[in-house]
Order: C-alpha cells, then sequence, then structure tokens
C-alpha cells in the first residue's frame, strides 16, 4: 500500500504529459463559433449588384443555406471559388454570398469572370455584418437550416473533403429535418381545414 | 569618434520610438475618463484573428474594427460587462484574456489553489513522519543508552585527547 503512494507523482506526471501532448493537436486557428444554435444576426444591407436594393435576414430563411463570406483581397477566397462553382452547379443547397469589407465594382467584375455561385450577394462594405457574425478572416462558411438558425461555422476554404466529410452530412441531415417540419405542418394545416 | 556617437544616439533614438508604435486611431473620446476605461478594455480584449495580440497591439482590419467598436461603446456609456458580452456573444471566449469563472474552468482557477494545497499537506506529512522518526530514536532500552553514552564518551575522550595532541 506504502509502494502504491509513490507512484502518484508518476501518475500525476502521466496525466499532465498526455493532456498536454494533446493540447499540441489543437488548431489555434479554429476558433469555435459563439453563434452556433443562434438565429442570422438582423441586418440591412444591399444587393451587390444592384445598389439600393435592400436585403434581410428574413431573404435568408425557409431553406437550408451556405452563407460564404467572400471578398476579391482574399486568395482563399480565389482558391475556394470553383468548389464553390461545382456545389451550385450541383443544385445541392443555395449560397448566399456575404461580399465583406470590398470594392462593388472589383467583386461584380470577379463574379462576372470568373462565374458567380451565389444564389444572392450582400453587400458588406463596412464588415458590420461580419462583425455580428464573428468573423475574423475570410473565408467563412456557415451553415443556416431553413429557420434561419446558424448550425455551424467552418472557417477557411471549403473545398471537395470539407464537403463530403464535414458539410454534406449535416446539409443533408438539416434538409431532412426541414421536409420533416414541413410534411408536419402540412398535415396539420390539412387537419385544420378539414375541422 | 564623436560623429560616431551621435549616429548611435540617433539610431537610437529612432528605435526607442518605433517601440512606442501602437496604431493610432483618430478617435476623439468624450471624455479623458472613458479613453482611460477604452484602452484598458482593449488591453484586455484579445484579437480574434491574431493568435496572442490584444486589440491594441495589433493591426489586423477585425482588431481595427474591434477597437473602435469597444470605443463607440464605452463613450455610449456602456458598461464593461456589456461590451465583454458583446465580443463574447460574436467571437466566444476566445477573446478573453482573462477566463470567465464558470463550469468548464474551474481546472482553471482552482488547478493551481489544489495544487498547491497538495502540495502543502505532503510537506506537513513529510515532516510529522520526521519528527516521529526522531521521537522513535529517543525511545532507547537502557542498556543501549548505557552504550550509547559508552560511545559518546569514548568519542569525546579521543577528541579531548586530540585536542590536547595539538596544543602540546
Amino acid at each position: 500500500m506504502k509502494k502504491l503512494v509513490l507512484f502518484i507523482p508518476l501518475a500525476l506526471f502521466l496525466g499532465m504529459g498526455i493532456f498536454l501532448y494533446k493540447g499540441l493537436f489543437l488548431n489555434p486557428q479554429k476558433l469555435e463559433s459563439a453563434l452556433e444554435g443562434k438565429p442570422i444576426p438582423a441586418f440591412q444591407l444591399e444587393k451587390l449588384e444592384t445598389p439600393g436594393e435592400m436585403i434581410t435576414q428574413e431573404d435568408l430563411k425557409g431553406q437550408v443555406s451556405l452563407l460564404n463570406v467572400w471578398a476579391t483581397w482574399c486568395p482563399s477566397c480565389k482558391y475556394e471559388h470553383p468548389f464553390l462553382m461545382t456545389l451550385t452547379r450541383q443544385k445541392l443547397v443555395p449560397i448566399y454570398g456575404i461580399n465583406y469589407r470590398d470594392e462593388r465594382a472589383e467583386a461584380i467584375r470577379e463574379l462576372r469572370h470568373q462565374g458567380d455561385p451565389y444564389a444572392l450577394n450582400i453587400f458588406d462594405k463596412d464588415g458590420r455584418l461580419g462583425l455580428d457574425l464573428g468573423v475574423y478572416g475570410a473565408p467563412e462558411t456557415f451553415l443556416v437550416d431553413h429557420k434561419g438558425i446558424i448550425r455551424f461555422r467552418f472557417a477557411g476554404p471549403v473545398d471537395q473533403r470539407v464537403w463530403s466529410e464535414t458539410l454534406y452530412p449535416m446539409v443533408k441531415q438539416l434538409q431532412q429535418e426541414a421536409a420533416a417540419e414541413a410534411a408536419a405542418s402540412g398535415k396539420t394545416n390539412a387537419t385544420g381545414a378539414a375541422s | 569618434m564623436k560623429p560616431l556617437n551621435l549616429l548611435l544616439a540617433m539610431v537610437l533614438l529612432c528605435i526607442s520610438t518605433l517601440t512606442f508604435a501602437t496604431p493610432v486611431d483618430t478617435y476623439e473620446f468624450k471624455s479623458a475618463d472613458n479613453q482611460k476605461r477604452a484602452l484598458s478594455l482593449a488591453h484586455e480584449l484579445r484579437c480574434p484573428q491574431c493568435q496572442n495580440q490584444n486589440l491594441i497591439d495589433s493591426n489586423s482590419p477585425v482588431a481595427r474594427d474591434l477597437r473602435l467598436e469597444v470605443y463607440k461603446m464605452v463613450d455610449e456609456g456602456k458598461s464593461d460587462d456589456q461590451i465583454i458580452e458583446f465580443m463574447t456573444t460574436r467571437y466566444g471566449d476566445f477573446v478573453l484574456y482573462k477566463p470567465r469563472v464558470e463550469g468548464r474552468t474551474y481546472i482553471l482557477w482552482l488547478g493551481p489553489v489544489a495544487l498547491l494545497l497538495i502540495g502543502l499537506m505532503v510537506v506537513v506529512l513529510f515532516i510529522r513522519k520526521q519528527r516521529s522518526q526522531t521521537a522513535d530514536a529517543a525511545d532507547l532500552t537502557p542498556e543501549q543508552q548505557a552504550e550509547l553514552d559508552a560511545l559518546l564518551k569514548g568519542s569525546q575522550s579521543e577528541v579531548d585527547d586530540n585536542d590536547k595532541g595539538k596544543k602540546s
């Protein structure tokens, strides 16, 4: 029994060693999003292509969507762009763009030349929406459910691997949830109409 | 030699001014008190884009915006708690250099105290054990005591003999 006591320091040392060793493999660039589970912050901003036309958070509700923060000054966004184009072509999920701290003319030119994967583009010139979303760099992609609740945030460029391993399973699940809910409410509506 | 000294002085002067180069924002505070509070708050908040710089030290656009946001909120009369709330609802606890006391940070706050207490306990136990051991040593049987006395006496007389030998 007394001999066992002598092993306590070793046990403590090993415990701390394992704890700290695991810490080595954490990615300090990856912040948890404080907004997961919360609705898209309220905003009212112009559409990128047409000044004067306003978009609010209400326009993003109704279906599962991706909210992609991008800018022409951001090299990783350029890297990500072709994959977003593929996604849009597959019509799996609409992508809404937030053009973040950018020049309008330049952004429009970029989309004209490289293709426009976005269903809708919000022009966030001052980065105010970005600030409310807790954006700290671009690109960042938010997964939003049909009620407009942010379910997941991915910082960094989305590519095939991120999509098939992380985002697509979640998108599928959220779409199923939305469909189930729509079916349920459809039924209650029908019974309501019948009675 | 003299011009060299002058040159050195100039270089040092340049370096010393460089080290004070922090981002300059042209923000006018309503009062000096506000300015003091805003700056100290911005010092305590971590830039979300940089790994270890506060909002004042960092030149990144995000840090600049957040800095201005903090200044504005102070001037609007918001409390420190409200401002910290604003930051953490957007960027999470990462922005706090000083973590909040809550469920998942208990180990951070209480761990060192617990370690200190364990250390103290070990020390106390160790000292107690030592004391009881010396007490044990004093518990000799009469024969042992007599033997010890004899030995001590013997060595004492040897020492005395040595002393005498040295003196003579």
